[in-house]
């Protein structure tokens, strides 16, 4: 197909003259830019370039980019170059495509590998700094809150318990029935080996009331209502609703975020409870499916040997897990800045965060009860 | 003039890059419409946003009714914003919102809290948008939501950021009608941001102009008097919509 512009070029004192015609419009940019090309590959040969348009009829944004990239490259390479013959629309056309020429950013250079552990070791210190100076404000709006109780926000405190406790339930429930019934069944074969079906009780049991019930508890609220406290507080920050708030008077830490932390706190152990008891009725069934073992001796050996104190223990963690995740994902809803994308890497930053924690915790609490217990 | 309500001296703002404004001083009085002016960028909602005490200062120093800049610390709203995007909370009601400051702030009981609701919701014609989640109405609705909620518990000074951007004209000169009641009626110190020129005309007694290059005010005075005397070419162009 013929183009539907003309293209003459002249050489004319050491300098090359080109004199367009026709139609410039979008399907006519990909011949232009054939053209285009070719004089910037000859450019050496000549000390100007001058592009008539008088003949053009017609010229759109696509084409005259091009045209404006021939000449901004010429000028880098020190051939001048000038429009000639354009029309008043035209002229003003290649006035404000080409007027600005906007300071390049200098290129960011390429970190090496100690350079980006070393940005992420300062990221991760400073990260927890935040979530420190976060903790300490949260204890004084906590004791402000105790002075002047009318000042907490009751309704989200409740209205978190039943998000994060009454709404959770059937999840907690399936998740931990499960996690009792693999433990047993992997461990169902071993034990049978050693004719130890019994201690199947003492294995589970022990296992999901210390360990497994808090953190499987803890886990499954960081994904549930962690994940949906960053992305609320989150989404209120850029949305202005959170200075909307202080305008009127009331402290996010305490209108926002020690109602959520609190309604956690408040409802953790009792989900825990609830996890340990199906996680053992898994173990139960199990026990009682592949090992002979009746649920009344598994509940008999599991009285011997469960103390009070393996239950309490699984429920003072689960308080400090369910505080720590409450105040981690706030913390990092309030710092989201950015739009919806913000809102959605803050989010992440969260649950990872929080998951990370839990685990550190956890380890920590271990430690810590069998230095207590021994 | 005597005894103003907002007096600035040496403010100095800006973000953690780079200096918006510097030095700047300026005074509002009691009762004024101002209107603070400038191409995007320059500043303006920053400076908003200092004033309302979202923000500290670089330098410098704001009083607004002679004692220090506000601080945001969890005392009951001594004047009233509305932001740009409104800035309703979401999961209340419109009636609801307005309701906030003063169901947290005062031993009202709730039938005389919904009088008053819906006393500020028929003054900026929300009446039957009481129920409605902010979700349900427009952007217009959304900003008008958000002068009643401002105006509910009866503040003194009135902050407006943009309040008739990406309004239809007939709401536009609504909120600017509303505008001048409120001042007039009320006594309402009102201070706005805004590039609306025809908002600004109608309803700004006194203006200042901030300027992206030079990180100044370039002009101040009734915005009138500015497009009519003004010789610097920055203003000029401002009123008279003309590109650089």
């Amino acid at each position: 197909m013929l183009p539907g512009f003309t293209w003459r070029v002249e050489s004319e004192g050491g300098g090359l003259a080109i004199a367009i015609g026709g139609s410039l419009t979008l399907e006519e940019a990909a011949g232009l830019w054939r053209r285009v090309t070719e004089v910037l590959e000859r450019e050496r040969r000549f000390s100007r370039v001058s592009i008539d348009l008088s003949q053009v009829e017609s010229l759109d944004g696509s084409c005259l980019a091009l045209l404006v990239h021939l000449r901004a490259e010429l000028g880098k390479r020190r051939v001048p170059c000038e429009f000639v013959g354009a029309g008043k629309e035209h002229r003003k056309l290649l006035e404000l495509h080409g007027r600005r020429r906007l300071k390049r950013r200098p290129r960011r250079r390429p970190r090496n590998a100690v350079e980006q552990v070393g940005q992420a070791s300062v990221n991760v210190f400073h990260a927890t700094l935040h979530v420190l100076d976060f903790f300490g404000e949260l204890i004084v709006a906590a004791a402000t809150a105790l002075k002047r109780p009318r000042s907490l926000n009751l309704r989200d405190v409740t209205l978190t318990m039943e998000r994060a406790g009454a709404d959770a339930v059937p999840i907690v429930l399936l998740i931990n029935f499960l996690t009792g019934f693999v433990m047993a069944y992997q461990s169902a074969e071993q034990l049978a080996r050693f004719g130890a079906n019994i201690f199947v009780a003492d294995l589970v049991g022990l296992a999901m009331v210390r360990e497994l019930g808090p953190l499987m508890t803890a886990i499954i609220v960081c994904g549930r209502s962690g994940a949906a406290f960053a992305a609320e507080l989150g989404t209120m920050k850029v949305s202005e609703e959170v200075d909307a708030l202080r305008t009127l008077g009331l402290l996010p830490l305490r209108y926002l975020v020690l109602p959520r932390v609190l309604g956690l706190m408040l409802v953790a152990p009792a989900l825990t409870l609830l996890a340990d008891a199906i996680g053992i009725a898994g173990g139960v069934l199990v026990a009682a499916a592949t090992l002979d073992v009746t649920p009344s001796a598994f509940i008999t050996e599991l009285q011997q040997v469960m103390t009070s104190w393996d239950v309490t223990s699984g429920l003072i963690k689960s308080v400090v897990f369910s505080g720590t995740l409450g105040i981690i994902a706030c913390q990092q809803g309030l710092a989201t800045a950015g739009g919806a994308e913000g809102v959605g890497r803050q989010t992440t930053s969260a649950v990872v965060i929080s998951l990370f924690s839990l685990i550190l915790l956890d380890a920590i609490f271990t430690v810590l009860f069998g230095v207590l217990t021994s | 003039m005597t005894d103003p309500l907002i007096r600035v001296r040496g403010l100095t703002l800006g973000h953690t890059d780079r200096v918006l404004l510097e030095n700047a001083d300026f005074d509002v009085a009691r009762g004024d419409v101002f209107v603070i002016l400038g191409g995007s960028g320059c500043g303006k909602s920053t400076l908003l946003r200092h004033l309302i005490g979202l923000e500290r200062p670089i330098g410098g120093q704001i009083e607004i009714a002679g004692v220090g800049a506000p601080r945001l610390v969890g005392e009951a709203p001594e004047y009233g914003v509305m932001f740009q995007s409104g800035a309703l909370f979401s999961s209340l009601t419109v009636g609801e919102n307005v309701a906030f400051a003063l169901s947290e702030w005062t031993d009202l009981p709730q039938p005389a809290i919904n009088a008053i609701v819906r006393a500020k919701l028929a003054l900026v014609g929300l009446e039957a948008a009481e129920d409605k989640l902010p979700a349900e109405i427009s952007g217009g609705m959304k900003k008008r939501a958000a002068i009643a909620r401002a105006l509910a518990f009866e503040p003194s000074l009135l902050f407006l950021d943009e309040p008739s951007a990406g309004l239809d004209p007939v709401s536009a000169a609504e909120l600017d009608e509303l505008i001048i009641v409120l001042n007039r009626a009320l006594g309402l110190t009102v201070v706005m941001v805004t590039h609306e020129l025809q908002s600004i005309f109608k309803v700004g007694k006194n203006c200042i102009m901030l300027d992206k290059e030079s990180r100044s005010i370039i002009a101040r005075g009734d915005p009138r008097a500015l497009e009519r005397e003004s010789r610097d070419p920055r203003v000029r162009r401002f009123f008279r919509r003309e590109a650089a």
